[in-house]
């Protein structure tokens, strides 16, 4: 858990005081990410480097779990706190192997260990080891470099990470694919993460919560949807922008926004069964299960009504189905591409589990702000 | 011919006073940057202080060596070194000063300041970021200092043969005061070839010296 308590750093220019953090008070609970975001020069960065004493606060607490960080030792509190910066910054006189065991080297753990460790968390992040461990950064692509960059502060396992922009210099489709690589070692650690970012998509995608900053004042914490859903005043509203509402999508997965035990027919069925089911349900379609309960068909109810026949000989393709797990923001890319205003939703063994429509999903996002 | 004649018949000695020179230069400088590697990275923490320790050192190289030995007799003499070989050694290790301050100045204050970060970030202490990072990279810069000084070094022992330390400038003295070509030239040649020669072998000590991270080409 990190907690800051009244944070202000105010610095001295030239031309006058800087409020970089304006009292910031918030808390990052224990094994979740906290994205800090807002326009250039609000004090993210500020705010951060605060956290591990690159900064000196003006006024106000630090505390990592119960201990007040001002009153520890800097180096000590450092080398338990994981450090990414958007420029990387590997050492380019050492070897992977040896700028992944930096902190372990600093702690003094045996050698053979931190080595091991580095070549285990090289595989995590899809780089061979034995390709990778005994080059140079600058034998490695910027991608490459940013993995290895993340994985040095994750060598010494520290509980607590903080990372200001740490993706900030790769091109938008790497990004995609580190920051899911990140995720799924999260995932495993349970990490307490401050990440600075400017980009909300990214923002909403890899934070339990989004502290957003304005002029160094702590304008709104909050978890994306909440975020999304209720932004607290004008400024959030602008920041996150005016598809704030599409965003949401991508929050909510599929499995969780469609009708489960939905109504279905087998191939032995009539069509007049099929029929009588639909009009029951108030359904214009219905699906078609095979003998354990996959999806196989569709069977619409203008061919049904009044047709003669059993199901099995009558159906139709299923235009398209969506995984549980996809979010909603697929979904709905799916229903615009097929012109379907319902889809149905299958596990990842193919058994239907119900569906979303589209009206479903519109009253969905609608049902936060009216209970707002 | 007569020339070549000559350098035969005088090999041996041509070694002795080589080593002569060689000696001058080499204690002087291996001084210089025990005393001017530390000083450069010390004005790094302190701009006026930087300022003013590398305009001291320019101006003195560029005070010519021949008043710098003038204004050293009288002094040196308190201790009955007034002339010969200390008063070379300083005045070497003077003029190397310059270069050796300023390129470790320049190698440790230019190291991305994003390395320096990263560094103190993770965990580093003033000295680890020093030894594990900074000097490292700055090891081609520095050595580049020190070739400078030692090339144009080994001129300056040159003269140092006016004030009897001996070297290869005794040659070239002695041929100007006998009006004989053969000593001048034969001075002048090996403190040419001396010159190169300790250019090269620095060259490949540098490369030695510059970690293989970051001599790679990119
Ligand atoms: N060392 C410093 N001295 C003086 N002012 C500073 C210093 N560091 C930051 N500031 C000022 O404090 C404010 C906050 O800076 P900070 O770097 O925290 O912003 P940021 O939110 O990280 O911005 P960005 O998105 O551009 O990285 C800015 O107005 C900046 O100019
Ligand atoms: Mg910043």
């Amino acid at each position: 858990m990190i907690r800051l308590d009244e944070l202000t750093k105010i610095f001295d220019t030239p031309s006058g005081q800087v409020v970089a953090s304006d009292r910031v008070d918030m808390e990052v609970p224990e094994g979740e990410i906290c994205v800090l975001l807002g326009p250039s020069g609000c004090g993210k960065t500020t705010t951060m480097k605060m956290v591990n004493r690159l900064i000196e606060p003006t006024s106000g607490k630090i505390f990592i779990g119960d201990t007040d960080v001002t009153k520890q030792n800097p180096i000590e509190l450092r080398r338990t706190i994981g450090y990414v910066i958007q420029q990387i910054g590997l050492f380019p006189n050492k070897t992977i192997e040896d700028n992944i065991c930096a902190v372990p080297d600093l702690l003094g753990w045996d050698r053979k260990k931190s080595r091991a460790r580095a070549a285990e968390l090289l595989e995590m992040v899809a780089l061979d080891p034995g390709t990778f461990l005994k080059r140079y950064p600058k034998e490695l692509s910027g991608g490459q470099q940013q993995r290895v960059g993340v994985i040095r502060a994750l060598a010494a396992d520290p509980p607590v990470m903080l990372m200001d922009e740490p993706f900030g210099a790769i091109d938008p489709i790497n990004r995609e694919v580190i920051q899911d690589e990140f995720l799924r070692m999260q995932g495993d650690f349970k990490k307490t993460i401050m990440f600075v970012s400017h980009d909300i998509d990214e923002a909403v995608k890899m934070a339990n919560r989004i502290a957003i900053f304005d002029a160094g004042k702590l304008i709104q914490y909050d978890a994306p949807d909440d975020l999304l859903a209720h932004p607290k005043n004008s400024f959030i509203a602008d920041f996150v922008g005016g598809d704030r509402t599409l965003k949401r999508l991508r929050l909510i997965t599929v499995g969780d926004a469609m009708m489960s035990d939905p109504p279905t027919v087998r191939a032995e069925d009539t069509l007049a069964d099929a029929a009588a089911k639909m009009e029951e349900h108030g359904h214009i379609s219905i699906v078609m299960v095979g003998p354990k309960g996959r999806a196989r068909g569709i069977v619409y109810l203008s061919d049904a009504r009044g047709a003669k026949g059993r199901v099995g000989e009558n159906h139709k393709k299923l235009p398209a189905s969506i995984n549980a797990r996809e979010d909603l923001r697929t979904a709905v890319s799916m229903m615009f591409t097929h012109d379907e205003t319902s889809l149905a939703v299958v596990d990842d063994d193919g058994f239907y589990k119900g569906y979303v429509t589209q009206r479903g999903i519109t009253h969905l996002l609608g049902a936060t702000y009216r209970d707002a | 011919m007569e020339i070549v004649g000559y350098i035969f018949d005088n090999l041996g000695l041509i070694g002795e006073r080589t080593l002569e020179h060689v000696a001058i230069v080499v204690v002087a400088v291996g001084l210089a940057i025990l005393t001017g590697v530390p000083i450069g990275i010390a004005i790094t923490q302190n701009q006026r202080a930087a300022d003013i320790v590398l305009y001291v050192a320019a101006i003195i190289i560029t005070v010519p060596s021949i008043a710098l030995f003038g204004v050293m007799i009288p002094v040196l003499s308190v201790i009955g070194q007034g002339i010969g070989y200390l008063p070379a050694v300083i005045a070497v290790l003077l003029y190397s000063q310059l270069p050796i301050i300023r390129n470790t100045y320049t190698a440790i204050s230019n190291v991305d300041p994003a390395l320096r970060e990263a560094a103190k970030g993770i965990g580093m202490t003033a000295a680890q970021r020093l030894r594990q990072v900074e000097i490292p990279l700055a090891v081609p810069v520095i050595m580049a200092g020190v070739r400078t000084a030692v090339v144009m070094n080994i001129g300056v022992a040159a003269i140092a043969a006016y004030i009897g330390a001996g070297g290869l400038g005794t040659f070239i003295s002695r041929g100007i005061s006998q009006t004989d070509p053969r000593q001048l030239i034969t001075g002048a040649l090996a403190v040419s070839v001396l010159a190169v020669a300790a250019d090269f072998a620095l060259l490949w000590l540098q490369r030695r010296l510059t970690p293989r991270g970051v001599s790679i080409p990119r």
